[in-house]
This record gives structure tokens, sequence and C-alpha cells, in this order.
């Protein structure tokens, strides 16, 4: 899963397949990997790939913004729904 | 309106030929498809050239024209719209007049008043005059950059002319597209001036003279925007300033409906052309014709309020139907008139609606552009106004929560929007004082398209463009007001060396339509820059007092309706279907690597993500159309240089 994520954000947000560009920890929006539109991107490619469904109460930093914190939220919502 | 050019001997050695002269008007032709005309000087110190649509005086405006004496010569682009009362005046000063142009009142202005003679125009100008007494040439550009005029150092002669593509058939080799206006392009989405994309290519600024003597180039500011130290703003009551802007408006309006020819109205059902249109029906009683754009595109389509406003009015309307289609197929032409790049693609329809002004047998309409400028209009403004609110209290959490009134996409849920605001709006908050604190996240939104800049692009760039600019500022800048320092830097950026230009004269030339702007009127602009600035926003209400001057003029929809920026569709307009050839071909791999301004693995991931549909965000639209007209121009004006030289004025480009 990380590294479908990673992936993802590295061809499609970064542009790149340099695997150093990106840290997992980093914040896309301290980085300015996003802009005030690009958080739709990622909503709509995880609910895409991994089948869940993100509710607005979950569209938050804590759960979106580095690929550790997207992996953990994708876990997370993958245990309840099994 | 008109196409000029010409050259001037920077040695007394130097000579003038006819022949150079002439080889730069072919390129101008669609500026002036009427006539063309050419000066030489006795003794081949200067040349002029002009092509000529005709507007005023149709049988005895042709240029260049001279003084009684034939010792002041000039060749103009543009309208003085007070020709009439300052014709009487000169006449009684004892000037004779030959013809009633509003362009010989330009030679005898000069005669009467010297180089202030420009303080005396309103309109929108760029002028070249020749003094063969004292052998000077001055070139002057209206105040607000309405009109262009570009210009280069060739050895021993000065070159210049409307558009830079008269300037290439006497350069010796082809230009070359200097990184720092990329980097300023990718940033405020036009290079500054005097800058223009190619290096050694320059354009006068607006509100600026040149005075070439003595081999000498002489560069000074007769005019720029400027506003008051707080507290020295106008008295009076709401109403009494009310009443005040609504005659000034429609004084401006009406010497601007000044021609021999029909007269139209660009109407996008905002409120801006529409005050616009309800000021010319009240101030005139000719038949008006209004133009509109509607979009395949819902989203952007304003057809609905258009449709409210010719009821209304009772006007005359015909429209276009922007299809996606139609902006990929047309945006070649798009950047080779613009001759820049650019990041949006809202010019192309510009240009279709000037064909269908022509195309009706009108050449001239009015807009509503600068309204928003002159009157504090931006939702960018409002951003500003509640970012600075937030900064006095940064911990709060409501004051964000604010910017969700400005941008309704925002509005998903409480946490997220609070979340994402926090991070995203935040920029600078630590210094809110700070000279570009209104246009912060603008700047910093577009810089990031720079992610697609190659190495060697990347290695030529020497300072920052933000920097640069924080350093070009008048001295009373920190001085004033907040408010008026977001609209200083918004005339100054993209109004001035962009709205006006790519989107504006460009678009309007390219089919021989010229454009006028009654909110640009100098007085208006001087009359607004002393509101205080609550008068153009009252808390969040934006442009404030000009509502109250027009509220018996316009329904209540168009009073109340939240501003709708114009916007064409970008990515979508390319890749909705299968993209024209051009777009695969300059955005291949080989031509990325070959022309060099970008990374060719980046731009092939962007280009990929485009093709599947899922590029949403700004970044990605306003990078792929960036990288996309700096290759177009690279094409049009590197590449093809002879070829274009060689096809100048007798087809549009194709490729």
């Amino acid at each position: 899963m990380k590294n479908t994520i990673r992936q993802y954000i590295l061809s499609n947000l970064l542009f790149t397949d340099d695997e150093s560009a990106l840290q997992d920890s980093e914040s896309f929006l301290d980085g300015g990997i996003i802009d005030s539109t690009g958080v739709m991107e990622i909503i709509l490619f995880i609910e895409d790939t991994f089948g869940i469904k993100v509710n607005d109460d979950e569209m938050l930093p804590v759960n979106l913004d580095s690929v550790d914190n997207l992996v953990a939220f994708i876990t997370r919502k993958q245990l309840i729904a099994a | 309106m008109c196409g000029i050019t010409g050259i001037a001997a920077l040695s007394m050695q130097t000579k003038i030929s006819e022949h150079d002269v002439c080889s730069m008007l072919p390129a101008l032709r669609h500026r002036g498809p009427d006539d063309s005309g050419v000066y030489l000087d006795p003794y081949q110190r200067i040349g002029l050239g002009h092509t000529r649509l005709s507007i005023i005086d149709l049988a005895g405006g042709a240029q260049p024209m001279h003084n009684e004496d034939k010792t002041v010569w000039v060749t103009f682009n543009g309208e003085i719209f007070n020709y009439i009362e300052l014709r009487k005046t000169l006449l009684k000063e004892g000037h004779c007049f030959h013809s009633h142009s509003d362009t010989e009142v330009i030679v005898h202005a000069y005669e009467q008043y010297g180089d202030d003679f420009v303080q005396h125009l309103n309109g929108q100008f760029a002028i070249a005059l020749w003094d063969g007494n004292r052998q000077r040439l001055l070139l002057v550009r209206d105040r607000v950059g309405i009109l262009p005029l570009f210009y280069t150092r060739q050895g021993e002669r000065l070159l210049f002319a409307s558009e830079i593509k008269a300037l290439l058939p006497q350069l010796s080799e082809a230009p070359r597209i200097s990184p720092a206006a990329l980097d300023q392009t990718f940033t405020f989405w036009a290079p500054r001036s005097p800058n223009t994309l190619f290096e050694n290519i320059f354009q006068l600024s607006p509100g600026h003279m040149l005075v070439v003597e003595k081999g000498q180039l002489r560069e000074s500011t007769y005019w720029d925007w400027c506003f008051p130290e707080q507290s020295d703003y106008h008295q009076g009551s709401d109403s009494e300033l009310a009443e005040q802007l609504y005659d000034l408006l429609a004084d401006a309006t009406s010497i601007r409906l000044r021609a021999d020819v029909p007269v139209g109205a660009y109407l996008s059902g905002g409120l801006d052309s529409s005050a616009l249109v309800a000021l010319i029906r009240r101030h005139s009683d000719a038949p008006l014709k209004t133009f509109s754009i509607g979009f395949e595109d819902q989203s952007l389509d304003e057809s609905v309020f258009q449709k409210q406003m010719i009821d209304h009015l009772g006007v005359e309307n015909s429209r276009i139907l922007c299809q996606n289609s139609d902006i990929a197929e047309n945006f070649p032409a798009t950047i080779f008139h613009a001759e820049t790049a650019i990041l949006r693609t809202a010019p192309t329809p510009m240009r279709q609606l000037s064909g269908l002004v022509r195309a009706s047998g009108y050449k001239v309409v009015l807009t509503g552009e600068g309204a928003d400028e002159a009157l504090g209009g931006y939702d960018l403004f409002k951003e500003a106004k509640i970012r600075q609110f937030w900064a006095r209290q940064p911990q709060s959490e409501w004051r964000p929560l604010l910017l969700k009134k400005l941008y309704p996409y925002l509005e998903t849920s409480g946490a997220q929007a609070k979340a994402y605001l926090r991070n995203y709006y935040s920029i600078g908050l630590d210094n809110p004082n700070q000279f570009g604190f209104s246009h912060l996240t603008r700047w910093f939104t577009t810089a990031q398209c720079k992610v697609f800049f190659s190495q060697e692009l990347n290695a030529a760039l020497r300072d920052d463009a933000v920097t640069r600019l924080s350093e070009q500022l008048p001295t009373a800048f920190g001085n004033w007001h907040s408010f008026n320092r977001a609209q200083y830097l918004e005339a100054k950026t993209l109004m001035g060396d962009y709205l006006l230009c790519s989107q504006g004269d460009r678009m309007l030339m390219a089919n021989s339509v010229e454009g006028r702007f009654p909110f640009l009127d100098h007085r208006v602009i001087e009359f607004a820059n002393r509101l205080n600035p609550r008068l153009k926003m009252r808390v969040l209400n934006e442009k404030y007092l000009f509502k109250q001057a027009m509220k018996n003029q316009l329904p209540r929809q168009i009073l109340e309706r939240h501003k709708q920026p114009y916007r064409a569709p970008d990515i979508p307009a390319f890749f909705s279907t299968n993209p024209p050839a051009y777009v695969d071909d300059l955005l291949s791999e080989e031509k990325l690597k070959r022309y060099g301004y970008f990374d060719a693995q980046k731009v092939g991931f962007l280009l990929k993500k485009a093709r599947r549909g899922s590029s949403i965000a700004y970044k990605d639209n306003m990078a792929l159309v960036g990288v996309l007209s700096t290759q177009l121009c690279h094409y049009f004006f590197i590449e093809q240089f002879s070829q274009t030289i060689r096809e100048a004025g007798t087809t549009y480009p194709s490729i």
C-alpha cells in the first residue's frame, strides 16, 4: 500500500520517479506539494484505489497530509470496513 | 486603432533606409488593414511607419502626420478622446489644423506644451513623435498600458513597433527567450514591463516616456497609480461621492462613444459590463449592439445573466458559444498574437469574440475592463482583507473561516475547511505588513509551476521575481493603506502586463477591433484612488460605492450577484477529446529537450495525468498551459524565425 501511495504522489504530484524526492513523513501542505484543490485529487485517488469512502469530517491533514498519515488512515478504514 | 513602427539612428554615421522601415509594416497589417504610410526625414535620421484602421476622420486622418511647417511628425496608435476640447484650446492659441483627426492634436499639443503635452491627453495611445528641429524622438505609452509599444537596440539603431513581430525582420538573428521573463511569467502570469518574453526586446512601461536624443535614451515616468497618505481621502457623504463617481463614469463613457463608425460593447453579464451597457444606453441614442461569450462548460457559462441584461436594457446581442475544441484549435494563433507565454487559455475566446465583432461590421467596442482594479472588486482584495484581519489574532479559530464565504468550494465541512484553510492561507501571516502580503497566496501557488523548469533554466535564473518587484516600488508605497497597496500591485502586474495585453489589445487587434475602457479613464482612476478604502470594500461588500452609484440603473440580481471571474477551460480544452497534433508534437520528449526550458520527464508525468482526466489542481492547469505556450513561442519566434518573417501579414500561423 505504501508503495502504491508513494508512486501516486511521486508521479502525479511531484511529477518524478526519483524516490528520494519524497519522505514518508513529509507534509504535502508545508512542502507546497498540493495547492487548495490538490487535496481533492488525493481523496479521489484513495477512494478509487483502496475502496474506501472518506467522510467530510475525516478530511483532515492528520489523515491525508503525508504518506505515513495516509497509510495509517487507510489501514484503519479498511479494518473498520472488514 | 493602428499599428506603428519606426527606426531611429543612434549615431551620426547611421542612415535609416525607407526599405527597412517598410519591411516592418506587413507584420502589423492586422492592426491597420485600411491604409499604410511611411515618413523618412531628409537626413535619414528617422523613419516612421504606420498601418491604419480608420475610425475618426476617415478621409483626412492618414499618417504619419505633420505640423504646419513639417518639422514635427507623428505616428500614432490609439485614440485621444478629448481631442475636440483640446483642438478648440489649440486653435485659440493660434495653431492651424489641416484635418479633423485626433492625431493632429498630438502634433500641435507638443508644439504648445513640449514634453508635457501628454498630460493634456485623455485617451489610450502609443505615440512616436519626431521633432526635426531638435532632432529628437519621443516614444510615449498611455497611462495604464492599454496600447503596446516595443523597442530594441540593434547596433546604432533603435527599432520600435506596436508588436514584437514587426521588429523581427530587422533583427540579424532570432531572439532568445529570457529565463528571468519565464520566472516572472510563472509567478505573476506575465513578464514585468519593461521586460518581454525575449532578451533585449523591451516594452515601454505604462505611463512612461522615452526620449531619444543625440544617441542617448532617457526614460521618465509621467504618470503612475498614486494613492493618498492615509487620512487624506475625499471628504463627503457616501451619496455625494457616489454621485460624483457616476458623473465621471458617464462622461468617461460618452467621450468614448466618439467615432465616425458604429460602436458596440462587450457584455459578460457581470456587474461591470452591465453597468457600462446601462451607461451607454442612458447617454447615447444610437442603437447599441452587444457581444457575449457563452461556454459549453456550464460551470463557466454566464448566459443567464447576459440574457437578463439584454432584456432589461433592450439591446441587440450576438454571441459565440465556445467549445473546448475551439480553444485547442485556436490556441497557437492566440500565442502568435500574444507573443508571450501565458498560464490560462482565457485570451483565446476573447479573440473569437473580437472576430464576431468584426464579422458583424463593427470596428470599436467598449468593455468593462479596469473596474475591479480601480474600484475594488477582486476576490483577491477580499482574501487579503480577511488574512489581514486574521493576522491580528493568528490563533483565532473562526477568523480564517471567513475565507469560506469567498471560495464556496471550501465549503465541505467545518473540520476540513478549518484545517486546510489554516495551512494554505496562513502564508505570511506573521508579517502582514510585508509588501506583497495581499498577493502571496497567488504568487506562491503560481510559482509551484516552476517545478517543471529544466535544470538549465533553473541554473540560468539569477534572482527571484518577487524580490525584484519589491525593489521597484514607488517610495510612498509603504505609507499607503494595505487595500491600496493590493490595488497597486494588481494594476501593475496582472492588469498592465497581462489583462490589457495578452487578453486585451492583442486579442482585439488580431481581428482589427479597437477596445475602449471607460473605467480606465485616468480621471476615474485618480478619483477612485482618493476614496477611503472602506468605500471600495465595505466590510466584504466589493465595489461598494460603485454599486451605490449604479443602483438605479441595474436590476437587483445583477447588483447582488456573487462575482464570477472570467475563465475558460484549460486542460479540458486540450484533453477532453484527442488533442490536436501540435500538442503532442510540442510536448514530446524530443521537442522539450531540444528547446530546453522544461524537464521532459516531469512534463511527461503531467501529460499522462492530463490525458487520464485527473488533473484538477490549478497548478496543473496553469503549468500545462504555461509549458505549451512557451513551446509555441519558441516554435514561432525562434525555430520558425525566418518563415515567420517571410509570411508576416499574409497568413495566420497554422501548425
